[in-house]
């Protein structure tokens, strides 16, 4: 007689044990510990915590350790930890004019109040594995010092808000309400521009790479230069009911894009430049770029603009931005749907018995 | 706090219990709509039963029995991972016999067993939207609803008739309840359709991903569209069970060989347990 | 706003404004039980826009629209619910687009498509359903084997019919239309003219149609406006006006100089 399968718990045992061994590799190689991962692999740290909405460099390192460095494995780990966090308190706005700037290039200008810094960037090395790297060891050559420009460094867009030339961004009017918060509250459509900004910073950095490059190439295209990108600390306030002011708990590394992009005008509005704007924790350029593209396209309605493209789609964009969902959902078909499949089964035996009969008659 | 786990009971600090909770209370308010909620994110994937999983979470007390199925089984991995993370968790007893259990969690199938006052049927839901494949945005699909604007969804009945000379559709069969929302019943097959009507039992339906929650109170009415000269109706397998013998139940094809050998066995494996005990025991007297 | 008593539809002095300069400025008449009232201009003359502000498928910007339903009362079209308005759009009006794929699911059978109204508004007897389907079918002249096709299989002549089908099984009181013969041959053309003139005289329609052919406002429209930048010019029963049009702008449009 048939005996039906069982053992689901020894399964799931023995899978965990195994992965934990893969998870090692090799007992001879030593292990890594979560310094190395943070100091060494930062770029992996920084999206991490910037998907996970986490601002914690050593969890993060931990999270891709636990992951064996799938960096959306990394991102759900920390996620989860993040949802059993309590909420002290939100910060107040951070300040990117006041940045301790590491670096700041703008397309737009070829010079402007404060310079260009090209800091520690990728661009302009050429991609040739670099071998020496393959020998530990080495020592590394000591980077140039500069002495820190004298000044303030404006931030460029709004060098051209004060000449009108660039829409102004109004703050709410009230600014007392509380921030909206979609991992506290349902999302619901239309989300408005707070909660696409924060949907983005969190959403998947490939996700978003994607969808500014489809408007570059014309699914919503809106004509974008990189106005301003900045990297580098600022300062996080609180403020403290009890205390009647703001204290500092700490410095975070930001990276910000603002794009400059045309508008027309309309019956109402004259001709003047729009912005996109991205920002996300760490050293995320490539992040902040496609998201101030995908931000200005999503303006689209808002600027009178036809919506042609994806990018330009709120609903589409923001409910297939986050990777934690996108991954859960597609990974679920590997559960099993015997009993689906049963009634797909047997319905398509008797369209297809119905179909054969009907043909020999 | 439970003690020996470090974590809340069942998990969910209590304030996003209380959450869920005033958003099932709307839910059985209003059977058939579905409530947004602030689902949270869950030590398990979305798509995995991270809704009912929550909805559990905030029904569950320290009495309570827990059962998990899965395909209407208590063994397969999904429902075994699920009932251990309650059991570590909230460190609540559990059980496989569908008439011990005082909350039930399942994905895709309602226990054969009736059910009674006493319990909560908990469904995993994927996809809570009904309209979905036919209209895309949450916008519209929202106003469809508050109109009770459903043509379209008849019209894909109707289209079914007039192409394959029946209703397509073998599983997530829409249904109305209580005579106003057009609700998803989940996946479930619609041999189960039958199940949701009427039911002692409270039916509670979590969305992780789409964070939506919704209800069936018990005793409502939910009907399975159709045409008044088309009915709905059930398909029974046509087979009995390859190990208990019920002709009743809904059958799991199991692949013999690879030579087209098939049997036919209970997808509930408790209701398939329980009779084959009750046959030993009719044997043995 | 007034409306007179026994009129069906009133608008007075409905605006658009596109923000280009184009739209809409203050129009205002009314429509009669069976009367087949079309509206001609130069394309950008704002009759096309006028028709979706009849429609509901663009807001005014000011101005007003009255309804009298088939109960007789008198509805404000432009405050009505959005419930109300749905039923009101899929029992007693309809509206035939230009192009029929705007006004067909394309992805649904020629029956489903006519039968959809039914449906919407409760219909749940699948033989009656395709019973009206079919007979809607023949009245259009459509063969009702192809009750099974999808729209998609269909010609452009046939599309345009089989959305006229979808339109009239509900037995709407007022229709409007949009170019309903633009884009089809002229043989096709003359067809579905006749076929809509027999209609609307059969079951007695209201009509508001939009047309850049003056032949088809001769052939189907009893009173005509002649639209320019926006504005109703000229108006007065339809022979009256392609005969011996007042307007310099209407002259031209009639004796062809200028390309509607």
């Amino acid at each position: 007689m048939y005996v039906a399968v069982k053992g689901g718990e020894a399964a799931i045992d023995a899978a965990r044990a195994w992965l934990a061994e893969e998870r090692r590799g090799d007992p001879a190689v030593p292990e890594l510990t979560l310094d190395q991962i943070r100091e060494q692999l930062g770029l992996a740290v920084d999206r991490v915590m910037a998907e996970a909405s986490l601002h914690d460099p050593d969890l993060a390192a931990l999270a891709l350790k636990q992951a064996q460095g799938d960096v959306i494995e990394a991102v759900f780990l920390l996620r989860a930890y993040r949802t059993t966090l309590p909420r002290f308190a939100g910060s107040l706005p951070v300040d990117t004019a006041d940045m301790a700037v590491e670096r700041r290039i703008s397309a737009t200008f070829k010079d402007l109040p404060g310079g260009q810094i090209l800091g520690p960037t990728y661009d302009y090395t050429h991609r040739l594995l670099d071998f020496a790297l393959a020998a530990e060891g080495g020592a590394v050559p000591v980077a140039p010092q500069a002495t820190p420009g004298e000044g303030a460094m404006p931030r460029v867009l709004e060098l051209l808000v004060g000449e009108g030339l660039m829409e102004r961004e109004v703050p709410p009017e009230d600014e007392s309400g509380p921030v909206p918060d979609l991992t506290r509250e349902p999302l619901s459509f239309p989300a408005g521009r707070p909660l696409r900004l924060q949907s983005m910073a969190r959403g998947d950095e490939g996700f978003l790479l994607s969808l500014g490059y489809s408007t570059q190439r014309g699914y919503g295209r809106n004509h974008p230069f990189a106005g301003e990108i900045r990297q580098g600390e600022v300062s996080v306030e609180v403020e403290v009911p009890e205390l009647g002011f703001a204290v500092d708990i700490g410095d975070i590394v930001l990276t910000e894009c603002q794009s400059v992009n045309q508008f027309k005008g309309d019956a109402t509005r004259p001709a003047q430049f729009t912005r996109g704007y991205g920002l996300v924790f760490g050293r995320g350029e490539r992040k902040a770029m496609a998201m101030a593209l995908v931000d200005r396209a999503l303006r689209a309605e808002e600027l009178g603009e036809a919506v042609q493209g994806p990018a330009q789609d709120e609903e589409f964009v923001l409910s297939h931005a986050d990777n934690v969902e996108a991954s859960g959902f597609v990974q679920h078909l590997k559960l099993p749907h015997y009993v689906d499949f049963q009634a797909e089964l047997q319905l398509v035996r008797a369209l297809r018995a119905k179909a054969l009969k009907e043909a020999a008659e | 706090m439970s003690e020996d786990s470090g974590y809340n009971f069942a998990y969910l600090d209590e304030q996003t219990k209380r959450m869920i909770r005033r958003a099932l209370l709307k839910a059985v308010a209003v059977p058939g709509y579905q409530v947004p909620f602030a689902s949270r994110e869950m030590p398990l994937p979305y798509g995995w039963g991270t809704g009912g999983i929550q909805v559990t979470a905030a029904v569950l007390g320290p009495d309570d029995t827990l059962k998990v199925i899965d395909q209407g089984a208590d063994d397969t991995t999904n429902a075994v991972s699920i009932r251990r993370f309650f059991a570590k968790t909230a460190g609540v007893a559990t059980t496989t016999r569908t008439e011990e259990a005082s909350v039930i969690q399942t994905r895709h199938r309602i226990p054969e067993t009736p059910l009674s006052e006493k319990q909560i049927l908990v469904y995993q839901v994927p996809i809570p939207e009904p309209l979905r494949w036919l209209e895309p945005r949450e916008a519209e699909t929202r106003a469809l609803h508050a109109l009770g604007d459903y043509g379209v969804m008849q019209v894909e009945l109707y289209e079914d008739i007039a192409i394959h000379g029946k209703i397509k559709r073998a599983y997530d069969y829409p249904v109305e309840v209580a005579g106003r929302y057009l609700t998803s019943p989940s996946p479930i097959p619609k041999f189960d359709n039958p199940k949701l009507s009427d039911c002692p039992a409270l039916q509670l339906f979590g969305a992780g991903r789409e964070k939506r929650i919704y209800a069936i109170p018990p005793y409502t009415p939910v009907r399975s569209l159709d045409f008044e000269d088309h009915p709905f109706a059930v398909d029974h397998p046509g087979h009995p069970c390859a190990i208990c013998g019920d002709t009743e139940s809904f059958l799991d094809e199991i692949v013999t060989d690879d030579a087209g050998g098939r049997i036919f066995v209970c997808s509930d494996t408790d209701h398939c347990r329980a009779r084959q005990e009750g046959l030993a025991h009719d044997d043995a007297a | 706003m007034t409306m007179p008593p026994d009129a069906i539809l009133s608008a007075r002095d409905l605006r658009f404004d596109y923000g280009n300069g184009q739209g809409v400025r203050g129009v205002s008449f009314d429509l009669w039980p069976g009367d087949v009232l079309g509206i001609v201009g130069e394309s950008g003359s704002g009759k096309t826009t006028l028709l979706k502000l009849l429609g509901g498928l663009l807001a005014p910007s000011g101005g007003s629209l009255s309804y009298r339903d088939a109960s007789g009362e008198l509805l404000d079209l432009l405050a009505l619910p959005e419930a109300r308005r749905r039923h009101l759009a899929r029992t007693e009006l309809g509206f035939v687009h230009q192009n029929p794929r705007d006004g067909l699911r394309l992805a649904v059978t020629a029956g489903g498509n006519v039968g959809e109204r039914l449906m919407a508004t409760g219909g749940r007897h699948y033989g009656r359903i395709r019973q009206s389907a079919l007979d809607w079918l023949t009245r259009v002249e459509i063969d009702g084997a192809r009750i099974d096709d999808r729209p998609t299989q269909f010609s452009g002549g046939m599309q345009q019919r089989l959305q006229i089908a979808r339109n009239l099984v509900s037995g709407p009181r007022l229709v409007l239309m949009d170019e309903p013969t633009g884009g089809l041959d002229v043989s096709v053309q003359a067809r579905l003219l006749d076929l809509l003139r027999s209609l609307v005289a059969d079951l007695g329609l209201s009509v508001v149609i939009v047309t850049h052919d003056l032949g088809v406002a001769r052939l189907l429209a009893d009173r005509l406006m002649v639209m320019q930048g926006g504005r109703v010019i000229e108006e007065g029963l339809t022979d009256q006006v392609l005969d011996d049009p007042r307007e310099p702008y209407t002259q031209l449009l009639v004796s062809s100089v200028l390309a509607a």
